[in-house]
């Protein structure tokens, strides 16, 4: 059965849809992760332009960060405080980054500026997850844990501004959290993502948050910053196809129920190794994509999608 | 009924500038259908095309898109990627196109008819928005965007053949894929005796959009903020039901 896309104006087998947002909604209940960077390849891969695939996934992820940030808002893991500050850097970062999607695209570079991204920073948090996880199951294997410090002091704790985030139990200066929020709402415009998978390792590793809030105050602020893509995106292209989103949604719904059941009977080491090698296997795809020879090396673009 | 016959007339009538014409009923033709509407279950449409002829001849169909700028761009290997570096745009190319015939078209029109007419993929009348761009330069392009748009499936010639019946009726099946640009198109109907042509016939194919699809894609185009925003609460609504469905549930 057929669906005609309304704003992506193609037409998509509606039990594809369905399950790709559940095979994607399974993953990321298993793992506690967006999903969008798996989501945004794929609905490229199945012929969405690059625009609307970014466009809608934005919308969606609005959709699955509101439900998924319910249950940490009732445990009370979400510091308000310091996801208000890394909003505001989110939210300067995505305007600027779908202006920078805009130039981009004009100058024919956006698929690249895409693939690009996406090896990159992939890349880089694969490997870095893929190196923790193996330690910590060797470690677990051999010796008891090490008493750790609870944060180490480098220079970017002599910056000026310095807020009192309570509930991270920190002293920091707001530059970082802004910065940080900047450049994660960049790479969510560009990459069509919520931007999860670098803002959690860039609380944890850089800012020093307790764990406990770190994916909790990730979700709050990732809503911001895709509703303000989202709402950039429909005003500047008419690229956000809320039939596809919907669809893709209705499928995550169903696939995060069963893959969070299933996370329990994982551990957590465990889990990030799966995790890790799964966004390698995306990374060197799209990593092939980039360096093997285009069966065309002609490609068109319609006059008005300037 | 009527409307139809006096709509077939009107369009007979409308030849083209420098086909001679003779008798009028040398030729007669129109579609089954003058819209094709894409709705929510759209995958493509076939339309009939049907006439009759008077006397000896052949028939050429083309069906022509709507009209717009390309842009063609050539990828080439740069610090290990394959990156776009050149591009050129073309003025005026058709989004769709597809021609008929009775015969294969050398055998049917002279080449001065099939260029003026714009008969066959090779005479559409497209040409580089820079004036600048070196005539092999412009050809190769061209020839990428013939490429990529019949691999789109938008562009095709031969595959469509012209069935005549005792010499007098004929019918071809126009086929439009599921990812034609919405517009008028323009379906030319020629009828030729020894290379050129007797009659000439335009009829218009309008494709559109109904439905709620189309109310949607209105929407988002002329109320942009409006559609953002309702999309972020439909966001929001339905993330809230999925937590709370989460919740029931588990």
């Amino acid at each position: 059965m057929h669906i005609y896309l309304p704003i992506a104006e193609i037409s998509v087998n509606i039990f594809l849809i369905l399950g790709m947002g559940g095979m994607v909604g399974f993953l990321s209940g298993l793992f506690g992760v967006g999903g969008g960077f798996l989501m945004t390849p794929l609905l490229i891969f199945i012929g969405v332009p690059p625009a609307v695939a970014v466009g809608t996934e934005a919308n969606q992820i609005v959709a699955s960060s509101v439900s998924g940030v319910i249950a940490h808002w009732r445990r009370g893991n979400v510091d308000f405080k310091m996801g208000g500050v890394l909003m505001v850097g989110g939210f300067l970062g995505s305007s600027f980054g779908v202006w920078a999607f805009a130039a981009l695209r004009e100058l024919g570079q956006i698929d690249l500026a895409i693939k690009l991204c996406y090896v990159i920073f992939l890349g880089i948090i694969g490997a870095l997850m893929l190196n923790e996880s193996v330690r910590s199951i060797l470690k677990a294997r051999s010796s008891a844990p090490r008493r750790k410090k609870l944060h180490q002091h480098t220079w970017f704790h002599g910056l000026p501004l310095k807020m009192r985030f309570r509930r991270s139990k920190l002293y920091i200066s707001a530059l970082l959290p802004l910065a940080i929020g900047f450049f994660v709402g960049v790479l969510a415009a560009l990459m069509g993502v919520g931007g999860g998978f670098i803002m959690v390792p860039a609380m944890i590793y850089l800012l020093g948050m307790p764990t406990g809030v770190v994916v909790g105050t990730s979700l709050f602020q990732i809503i911001f910053v895709t509703a303000n893509v989202t709402f950039l995106q429909a005003v500047n292209t008419q690229t956000v196809d809320v039939v596809l989103a919907i669809m893709l949604l209705a499928g995550a719904v169903v696939g995060a129920q069963i893959g969070s059941r299933f996370a329990g009977r994982l551990r957590g080491e465990e889990l990030r190794g799966l995790l890790a090698v799964m966004v390698l296997g995306v990374c060197s795809k799209l990593g092939y994509d980039l360096v093997a020879t285009p069966n065309d090396f002609f490609s068109i673009s319609l006059g008005d999608e300037h | 009924m009527a409307g139809r016959f006096i709509l077939l007339l009107t369009l007979a009538a409308g030849l083209i500038g420098d086909v001679p014409a003779r008798a009028q009923q040398d030729l007669v033709a129109d579609l089954s259908d003058h819209l094709v509407a894409i709705t929510t279950g759209f995958t493509g449409a076939d339309v009939l095309l049907f006439g009759a002829i008077e006397g000896e001849g052949q028939i050429v169909v083309t069906v022509t898109g709507p009209r717009g700028d390309v842009t063609v761009r050539r990828k080439e290997r740069v610090v290990g990627v394959w990156a776009n570096v050149e591009s050129v745009t073309f003025v005026n190319a058709p989004s769709f196109y597809a021609v008929a015939s009775t015969e294969p078209l050398e055998n049917v029109a002279n080449a001065d008819i099939r260029q003026r007419q714009q008969i066959g993929i090779e005479n559409i009348a497209m040409h580089p928005d820079d004036r600048e761009v070196d005539p092999g330069t412009a050809a190769i392009f061209r020839a990428g965007l013939v490429r990529n748009k019949r691999a789109a499936g938008l562009y095709s010639d031969a595959a469509l053949p012209i069935t005549v019946l005792s010499n007098r009726l004929f019918r071809t099946r126009i086929h439009l894929p599921a990812n034609v640009a919405i517009g008028t198109y323009t379906v030319a109907v020629y009828y030729l005796r020894d290379g050129s042509a007797v009659h000439a016939q335009t009829t218009p194919l309008v494709v559109s959009k109904t439905g709620i699809g189309a109310d949607i894609f209105l929407f988002a185009h002329t109320n942009s903020a409006a559609y953002g925003v309702l999309a972020i609460i439909v966001a929001v609504a339905a993330g809230w039901l999925a937590a709370w469905i989460g919740r029931k549930v588990g």
